[in-house]
């Protein structure tokens, strides 16, 4: 039996079960999915596309479509349902929303046993699987936490987090200005370009390394909490103290790995430049900065990351009123947590799109590297 | 040959031959004659000891070398004799602890920094993120050659080792043996009078190597360039050289020096001569009873 059948069977029996369950009730009188047209036909047309896939009845394109189409209009429909009830709902309701999970899931298993030959339709499959894995979760949330009532201060809807994101792009987007655009970028590529210069430095004059190394060290020990008020007093409210509290740190894994990347060419490699006669700075931009790329690179991948949350934290111990990380302390203050929740989903955004920025960028400068290289 | 699919390429040497060298063997021999006279590489009471933890380590002592210009040398003996790093010497990639060592009549450092030489390593050492085009460009662009000519240069060499078409293939998208041939053209391109090579086909198979041997023999033939060549393998050695040092390990030290007097431009068949034979007995002996010597 495959695991498929199995996940087949499974939604068949809880769709069964659906039928015979409650959904909740309306003014002290129980409800059932006889009492609901619209999810008693999902019920049963789901029924009947499992029973199918076991059967080996629905193949091919076919099935495809039905376990694309129907889980997840029946997904809608259940979330649009989610006020028939006065209270939590029952066991029939969610019989039916674990039913369609796992018909999506199957349509998922459906698609990776593919092996498509057209690299464009393999990356499409390869876009489509995470994007229902992020869909699935965000049906399940909206309905777990609508479905018994979870307080919205404890964890709102994503519908609501969603209605308040569209409504308040404006501030929003001042606040990524102020933030992002601002105190991560400016501080991001001062931290990262004077730990490459310092890193340069080191190398160039060994003593260096054994004073300069550790002082840096020390620094990135520094906790960011004592660090940030300082420098607020230092350079003011403003933008500039939080780059300042991104500079920090980001400046130590940028000069680590540069250090570390500079000596990892071989003795060879550098014998070979010695036979050129080639002098330190060409041997640094022909040989040693190529060789140190993939070191500067985790660095500068790590650092995109490090330096959100350093701007955002930087933002509790005073700013403007402006920016994503006074917008999260003050309306925490104010029980508005679909504010909170919005400002977080910016933050993910930009710092995915970050991180995915560097990886692209990385892979265009070490194309040769072993980890990426092809044919 | 230009348009060889990558399977191809890698499946290791094609049917290649040094084709074009009759032009460049020419500029080189009238070159060549005037300064015939002195040698390239005067060795005298060379030693060279190493600093370790366990006390100095003698990796050359009392060496005593002349080669003079167009001879083809390899340098034989069992790991831990000097050999490789006698050439290091040379290079100036070592300092001797003792003794003198002139190249081109002037001191291994000076001799470097003219860019008297071209080494080429045991392995290919191309960098990853250059095309081979741009790994036989490497040293021009150091020594400051104008895009043309350097241009011109790279074309030249990669068509010497039969590279050419495959300028624009990274090296890992090569065979050992390509990679290897790409790397001869780097140390000719800037075309030294002077060529060093240390095991330079020693990881690689026995017939590629037996070709790229051929190929060699020939360059040097043509060119009249001066090879100094490291090795561990006798009918290798017999079979490129003009002068064979046995060297014998602890302390590295000359055991003989056999001249090989075969015609210049010998085949991969005389190998099955007498002479060729007598040779390559002599040279086993000499390892021999220099390894026996220690024990």
């Amino acid at each position: 039996m495959t695991f498929r059948n199995v996940l087949a069977l499974i939604a068949a029996a809880l769709c069964l079960l659906a039928l015979a369950s409650p959904l909740g009730s309306v003014a002290g009188v129980s409800l059932s999915l006889w009492d609901d047209v619209g999810l008693l036909v999902f019920a049963l047309a789901l029924i009947a596309a499992v029973l199918g896939i076991v059967s080996r009845k629905l193949t091919g394109g076919a099935a495809d479509i039905v376990m694309l189409v129907l889980p997840h209009s029946g997904a809608w429909y259940l979330i649009a349902r989610l006020g028939i009830a006065d209270q939590d709902l029952q066991a029939g309701y969610w019989c039916l929303v674990i039913a369609s999970w796992l018909a999506a899931w199957i349509f998922v298993d459906q698609l990776s046993a593919k092996k498509p030959k057209s690299p464009s339709l393999q990356r499409f499959y390869g876009v489509v699987v995470p994007v229902l894995f992020g869909v699935w979760l965000l049906i399940l949330w909206e309905t777990l936490v609508r479905g018994f009532q979870v307080p919205t201060v404890l964890l709102p809807p994503p519908s609501m987090i969603g209605a308040r994101f569209a409504a308040s792009t404006a501030i929003l987007w001042a606040d990524f200005q102020q933030t992002f655009l601002k105190a991560v970028l400016i501080g991001y590529a001062l931290g990262c370009g004077s730990a490459f210069l310092t890193a340069i430095l080191i190398d160039r004059v060994p003593f260096l390394q054994r004073g300069l190394l550790p002082i840096g060290n020390l620094v990135s020990a520094l906790p960011i909490i004592g660090v940030a008020p300082i420098m607020v007093m230092w350079f003011g409210f403003d933008w500039q103290s939080k780059a300042a509290v991104v500079i920090i740190m980001t400046f130590f894994p940028m000069l680590v790995n540069t250090v570390a990347g500079l000596s990892i060419s071989s003795q060879m490699e550098k014998d070979m430049m010695k036979t050129y006669a080639a002098g330190y700075w060409q041997s640094l931009i022909k040989l040693r900065l190529p060789s140190a790329l993939p070191f500067i690179f985790n660095a500068l991948k790590i650092n995109s990351t490090l330096a959100m949350i350093g701007a955002i934290v930087a933002e509790f111990f005073g700013t403007p009123i402006v920016g994503m990380g006074f917008r999260i302390s003050t309306e925490v203050g104010r029980m508005n947590v679909d504010m909170v929740w919005a400002e977080i989903a910016v933050a993910a955004l930009a710092g995915t799109a970050f991180y995915g920025v560097m990886n692209v960028i990385e892979r265009a400068c070490t194309f040769w590297h072993p980890s990426f290289r092809n044919g | 040959m230009l348009q060889v699919s990558q399977a191809d390429a890698k499946s290791g040497v094609q049917n290649s031959d040094f084709s074009q060298l009759d032009k460049m063997g020419m500029e080189q021999n009238s070159m060549a004659t005037d300064k015939a006279v002195s040698p390239v590489v005067e060795i005298k009471n060379l030693s060279l000891s190493f600093e370790t933890n366990d006390g100095p380590v003698h990796a050359l002592s009392e060496i005593d070398l002349s080669i003079g210009r167009g001879e083809f040398v390899s340098f034989i003996g069992p790991s831990g004799c000097g050999k490789t790093t006698l050439l290091r010497a040379v290079a100036d990639l070592e300092q001797p602890t003792g003794g003198s060592l002139l190249v081109n009549g002037v001191s291994a450092e000076e001799a470097r920094l003219n860019r008297d030489y071209g080494y080429v390593f045991q392995a290919a050492a191309l960098y990853p993120w250059r095309t081979i085009a741009g790994n036989i460009g490497l040293p021009l662009e150091i020594m400051g050659y104008p895009k043309a000519e350097r241009q011109q240069r790279i074309a030249k060499n990669m068509e010497l080792v039969n590279l050419a078409g495959f300028d624009k293939k990274f090296p890992w998208q090569l065979s050992g043996g390509m990679q290897q041939r790409a790397s001869i053209a780097r140390a000719l391109s800037f075309d030294p009078e002077l060529l060093l090579m240390d095991e330079p086909f020693g990881a690689l198979d026995e017939i590629v190597r037996d070709h790229l041997n051929e190929q060699l023999l020939r360059l040097w033939d043509k060119t009249n360039k001066t090879v100094l060549f490291v090795t561990h393998s006798i009918p290798e050695a017999v079979f490129l050289s003009s002068k064979i040092v046995v060297m014998s390990p602890r302390p590295g030290r000359i055991y003989d020096v056999i001249d090989c007097n075969l015609p210049r431009d010998r085949s991969l068949d005389i190998r099955e001569s007498p002479e060729f034979l007598a040779i390559a007995h002599r040279v086993r002996e000499g390892l021999r009873e220099g390894h026996s010597y220690d024990d």
